[in-house]
Formats: structure tokens, sequence, C-alpha cells
């Protein structure tokens, strides 16, 4: 066999070993859940860090995203004489794919890599030893609660992202074109319904559960002191945004069947 | 001090990859009494004490604490059962850096006892003021020395009231002064809680300060065993050479 096949065949194996270990430590976290005492203080503290730090940040790029698109669209609209469209082209655009998408990038950048980094932190002190030998199960008590924020916290700051993204193409149209804002916003709610909107939090539920579990995954199994800390916090940000872009193929597809138009 | 064997190692061993750390290690440890294992840095010292709180996983022979076999575990409630009983000092401290001391001491309180947060605080209040700490509740780890954080660690290894303590380096990277307190602070909690302990260490005046009985690991083999005055007298070259901090140890001489 070539030396390119074998090194082919050990990359394969070592994906498919990881995603395995992905998988069974978001099933083991779920699980935990569902057995013994429920860290909720904790859980509440890190929905504060993980939304509440993050939100300027998701607010000011689902303004500037509405925005854009508002510019984008606004003129090509205007030669078909459907200006007054644009209130739907941009509402459509980001409560369906644009939000939840960028939420989770943006989080995933900033929340993931700050979570991964923790953990990793705590691993190489041995802080997550001590938490075991204090008889305290650490995956439950960093990565559960920590997987559990993200997946309550994405999918609000992606209905937040909806209204600033949707604000942000109202400021265009309205002082670009002159469009009324109650023609606008009469235009957004005629355009998009709840099952415009509710996927879209499905989508961000989805992405926050990806997000916590590569994070906390790859924070938990850091070997090789700082350096390699920094490696993991490198890794859970590549790999949660990845996996955000495969999965929204999927999640798009199963979500246009389940909603269809 | 009775004769019951509280903790009972029986051929011992441990391998990382090809590196074999642990060679058959036999020791016992009787109730209320301090066992103190010397030996150079790398003799597997803080393997073996990690191997008896399930930190490591030995790859064969015996460990029996308590009257559990820890070697034969299966499942997480028997090793919760263990971990409740039995205290462990990590040689950094292991302080968790995001909590404050008061908050590190009362942990184990807090998700154990059922107590409410005033009896966790006074609770806390009093353990540091057995560790010399009182009034610094408020503070984080960072903004203590090492003598201070070894302390915070003591007072919360402390909390439960654990029957069985085991200390890895409780006095590493500490000055003599502070060296000497802190193992006089061990020494006397021990009496007064009639706790059964294994300090690993090596530093040979904390041992012989702290020892009911010391054994000595050379290479994963226990090599010497017995009380301070068996030590202090041993003609062995290797025990005299550690004793005596020669660097040739166990190097051909």
């Amino acid at each position: 066999m070539s030396p390119g096949i074998r090194q082919l065949g050990k990359w394969m194996l070592e994906v498919v070993q990881y995603l395995g270990g992905l998988v069974l430590f978001s099933f083991g976290s779920v699980r935990n859940l569902l057995s013994g005492p429920v860290f909720l203080r904790e859980t509440v503290l890190q929905m504060h860090s993980v939304g509440v730090r993050s939100m300027p940040l998701v607010c000011l790029a689902a303004l500037s995203t509405g925005a854009v698109l508002g510019m984008q669209t606004i003129d090509i609209l205007g030669k078909f004489g459907a200006v007054q469209y644009v209130a739907a082209v941009v509402g459509l655009s980001v409560v369906k794919e644009l939000s939840p998408v960028i939420t989770a990038l943006l989080v995933a950048g900033r929340s993931g890599s700050g979570i991964s980094a923790e953990l990793g932190s705590m691993v190489v002190t041995r802080q997550v030893d001590a938490l075991k030998v204090l008889a305290v199960n650490p995956v439950k008590f960093l990565a559960s609660t920590r997987i559990v924020a993200c997946i309550i916290v994405v999918p609000l700051l992606t209905a937040l992202a909806d209204l600033l993204g949707v604000f942000g193409g109202l400021l265009v149209a309205v002082f670009q074109k002159g469009i009324p804002y109650r023609t606008y916003i009469h235009k957004t709610l005629e355009f998009i319904t709840l099952s415009d909107v509710l996927p879209g939090l499905f989508k961000g539920a989805v992405f926050g559960l990806i997000i916590g579990t590569v994070a906390c995954y790859e924070g938990l199994r850091v070997k090789g002191g700082t350096e390699g800390v920094g490696r993991s916090t490198t890794a859970a940000v590549v790999l949660a945004s990845l996996l955000i872009f495969i999965s929204d193929v999927y999640l798009t597809k199963i979500l246009i069947l389940l909603f269809p138009e | 001090m009775s004769a019951e064997p509280v903790i009972l190692i029986s051929d011992l061993h441990k391998a990382f990859d090809d590196v074999e750390v642990l060679k058959g290690i036999d020791l016992e440890v009787r109730r209320g009494e301090t066992l103190v294992i010397i030996g150079r840095s790398g003799c597997g010292k803080s393997v073996l004490l990690q191997c008896l709180i399930g930190l490591l996983a030995p790859d064969s022979g015996r460990v029996v604490v308590d009257g559990m076999d820890i070697t034969a575990f299966h499942d997480e409630k028997q090793w919760k059962k263990l971990w409740l009983r039995v205290g462990f000092l990590f040689q950094g401290g292991a302080l968790f850096d995001s909590m404050t001391v008061g908050n590190n001491i009362g942990f184990p309180l807090k998700h154990h006892t059922g107590l409410n947060d005033i009896c966790i605080s006074r609770h806390v209040l009093g353990l540091l003021d057995l560790v010399g700490l009182g009034g610094q509740e408020g503070k984080y780890p960072s903004e203590l020395s090492g003598g201070m954080q070894k302390r915070v660690s003591i007072a919360r290894t402390l909390a439960l009231d654990p029957d069985i303590v085991l200390y890895d380096e409780p006095t590493s990277g500490l000055d003599p002064v502070t060296s000497d307190a802190i193992s006089t602070m061990i020494k006397d909690l021990n009496r007064r809680a009639g706790t059964t302990s294994i300090v690993v260490t090596h530093d040979i005046r904390s041992a012989f300060l702290i020892a009911d009985s010391i054994a000595m690991l050379e290479a994963g083999q226990v090599i010497m065993s017995g009380n301070v005055e068996d030590f202090k007298s041993s003609k062995q070259e290797k025990v005299q050479l550690f004793l005596y901090g020669r660097h040739d140890i166990g190097e051909g001489s």
C-alpha cells in the first residue's frame, strides 16, 4: 500500500474517531442533565457569560447585515418597480438564514473560544481533577451547564438579530429611498410569518448545541500545557464554524420539508 | 494507633506507553497513621498517589481503601463514595481561580452537605481559622502567596472531614519557614482529627517532621520502609545519599 493511501486512511480514522468522541460526549452531557443535581446557578452564570456579553457584537453585526442587504437589493428591486418589496427580501433573508448563521459564528468565535480556553486552563492547572476528587462530576458541572446555556442563548440572540437585521433594512429604505417606515413594517409583517421565524430559531438552538459541545469537548481534552490550550481554542472555533456551515445545509433542507412555502 | 490497615496496596503496577513507572508496590497504612513516601522526582510517588484516588488507573495489582477494593470499582457511585471519605491535596493546590477563597472551601460543603449558606460560611470561617488564614475569605487565589494557597487548599481538602487524606507534595515550592509551618500544621491536624494520611514529598525535613512511618521509592519500587529513626540510622547507600542530597543516587553509585 502506498504511503499516501496509508496516510489518508490514518487521517480518515482520526476524523471518524474524533467525531465519534464528540457525539458520545454530546450524548453523555445530555444524559447528565437527566440525572442527579441540576447546577442552575452555574447555568445562569454561563447564560450571562455567553449571552449578555455577546449581545453588542451580535446587534452590531445584525444591524449592518440588514443595512447592507437593503442597499444591495433596493436598487435592483427598483428596476422592476418593486422597491417596497425590499422589506420582504431583507426580512426573509435575515430571519431564515443570515441571523442564525451570523449569530452562531459570532458566538462560536467569542464564547466558544472562551469556553474552550477556560476549560483547557482548568485541565492544565488540575482544577478539573480537583472537581473529580471533590465528588462533583466535571462533565456535568462544567460542560452540561455551558452546553445548555448555549442552546438557550443562541436562539435568543438570533431573535434579537432578526429584529436588528430588519431594522437595518428599514433604515436604508427610509433614508435612501424615502419609503415610509409604516409601509416597511407593514410589508415586513405581511411577508414574514411565524413559520419563517421559528425554523431560524430552531437552527439557532442546534448551532448552540454544536458550539457548546465542540468548545467543551476541545477544552476538556487539552493535552500538553498552555500550548495545548491555544491549539484547542483554535480547533474549537474552526470546528464549530465548519459544523455550523455543514449542519446548516441539512437543517435548511429538513426545515423546508417541515415548513413548506 | 490500631494495627488495622486502612490502606492496603499490593503488587501495584503502572506504565505509561513502554515506561514502567510503578513496578510492584506493596504498602500498608494503619488507621490514624501518617505514612510519608519519599523519593526523587520522577520515581513514581505522585503516580502512586493518583492510583489511590482514581485519577490514574493501575495496570495491575490491588488497592483496598477502608475496606473498598478500588481496583474492582466499576461505576461512578462507588468512586463518589470513596471521594467523600478521602481528601486529596494537589501539588499545585488546584484551587478554582474563578472563585473566592471562601467559595473554594465552601464548594464541597455546598455540593454534598445540604447546609444553608449561613452554616456553610460559618464552617468556612472555622476552617480558615484552623489553617491560620482568618479574614482572607473574600480574596481570590491569585491574590495569595504560594504558602497561603496551600493552606486554602488544605482547608478545602479537610472541609468534608475526611477519614483519609492524601497529600501530594504539600511543601513543594515553599521557603523552609513556610514549609515547616505547613508540615507542623498537617501533623497537628492529623493528630487532632485522628486522620489516616499518606504524604508524598521529596522534602526530607518535612518528611521527618510529619511521618509516623516512611517508605522510600526508587525507580518504581519500595527500597526501604520504616520509622524516622530507622531511616536516620540506615546504612543503605541510596537512602543516605537521598537524605544528604547527593546527585549521584541511583546512577551506578
